[in-house]
């Protein structure tokens, strides 16, 4: 018998591949997962919903006054009117670069980001190492993603302990005043919606 | 771990690289949205099922590891499968809760429309523009030893109220079946020096989402 009953999962096959097929298999003999849902699932997050949401919004931002307006009025609201409302962005915040300010999202206590506007959190999002130093040394975070501030700008670092789930509005990059919202949106990466990033002049 | 000491750096990856990068991770997560919707928990429960790994699995899984250990102890511990057939990996029988299982043709509709958790509750004591002081220590009033999300880093210091968002499902009731218990909802802002003693640069702030139970006045 096990030793350990307060934790079952000790129970599985250590290799993490291997442990994850064995719950597969049990859940599927059990008739508790269907494997069609699983890869649906997986389809959705790797083909369908991505950090292209959030750059949609970002560029329209950019380009619409009325949108923009709404957006930081009721983000969840007006990015839902655009499309991007569900799991994991069910209550939306948009926070707004300025040359004053330079916004920088984490979760400290697990992982929490706007799925359905940027997708599933990359690696770094999740590690011990952004989860721990974003919320006390931001600025040295953001030199390891080769950003450097001025010292004109504070950062504002939003820890999303809650259901609220945070999207940074970076700065318009200058020179891009002829192009049109598709062409902008192509400008905007994952990391400066997170924060960790900039736009930049193509 | 917020302002913990001693991680390293940060790696930045290429934006390019897919969004699992391994098979496994996807299938883990893949896996854990399928038993949850099974409806034998909430977020609240699953999120306190990851804090609650032992301190020393917790540091040394990686994150889908911590995902699926999670879930395997929460299957067990709600009765969706035994600890015999965890051990053995052999089902001992098709699940009553079969009928409920997640079915490929709901995932879009399941995804899109997700789960708010504003809901009506009491008037909220504080205002925008308000002076408060988180609650220290950082715990659990209702359980001890229970799940919070108020982090450690933030107890019993003095922030400003920047925003009100009505009143959102309380964790600290709803990860231990005590009901949804909802409560307002504030953003807070805190100077960074006076969370960590010196900062950076003297206008950095900090901004978390905080519950009222987690807020006293500053004098309080």
């Amino acid at each position: 018998m096990p030793h350990d009953h307060d934790h079952p999962h000790t129970l599985l096959p250590s290799d993490p591949a291997l442990r994850v097929k064995a719950l597969e298999t049990l859940l599927i003999e059990k008739g508790l997962i269907d494997p069609a849902t699983l890869n649906e699932i997986i389809d959705t997050y790797e083909n369908k919903i991505g950090p292209q949401n959030g750059a949609a919004v970002v560029a329209k931002a950019w380009t619409d006054a009325v949108f923009h307006a709404a957006l930081m009025a009721d983000a969840t609201k007006a990015v839902s009117d655009l499309g991007y409302y569900g799991r994991q962005g069910e209550h939306v915040t948009a926070v707004e670069n300025t040359p004053e300010t330079h916004n920088m999202i984490v979760c400290t206590l697990c992982s929490c980001y706007p799925w359905p506007l940027l997708g599933i959190p990359p690696a770094w999002y999740k590690s011990d190492a952004y989860r721990a130093r974003a919320v006390r040394e931001p600025r040295k975070v953001l030199a390891d993603f080769g950003v450097v501030l001025p010292g004109s700008q504070a950062v504002k670092v939003w820890d999303s302990t809650a259901e609220m789930r945070y999207l940074v509005i970076p700065m318009r990059p200058e020179g891009t005043e002829g192009m049109s919202e598709i062409e902008l949106a192509a400008l905007v990466t994952r990391d400066s919606m997170v924060g960790t990033g900039l736009v930049v002049t193509p | 771990m917020g302002g913990r000491f001693g991680d390293g750096p940060v790696f930045p990856d290429d934006e390019s690289a897919p969004t699992f990068s391994e098979e496994w991770h996807a299938k883990t997560l893949a896996v854990t949205l399928a038993v949850g919707a099974l409806g034998q928990w909430n977020l609240d429960i699953s999120r306190h099922s990851r804090e609650r790994l032992a301190p020393k699995d917790y540091t040394r899984f990686s994150y889908y590891e911590k995902w699926m250990s999670a879930l395997a102890d929460l299957m067990v511990e709600n009765g969706v499968v035994t600890v015999d057939e965890l051990a053995s990996g052999r089902s001992s029988g098709v699940s009553p809760l079969t009928e409920k299982r997640f079915r490929p043709e709901t995932v879009a509709s399941a995804i899109a429309s997700g789960g708010p958790v504003d809901r009506d509750g009491p008037e909220p004591k504080y205002h925008i523009g308000q002076l408060v002081k988180t609650v220290r220590p950082a715990g659990n009033a209702i359980v001890q030893g229970g799940h919070t999300r108020l982090p450690a880093y933030s107890a019993g210091v003095q922030g400003k109220i920047i925003a009100v968002h009505g009143c959102h499902v309380f964790p600290d009731s709803n990860a231990h079946r005590l009901g949804e218990n909802p409560q307002p909802l504030y953003s807070v802002s805190f100077n960074a020096i006076d969370l960590w003693g010196h900062a950076e640069h003297p206008m950095d702030e900090v901004i978390l989402d905080l519950w009222e139970p987690y807020l006293v006045m500053p004098n309080g």
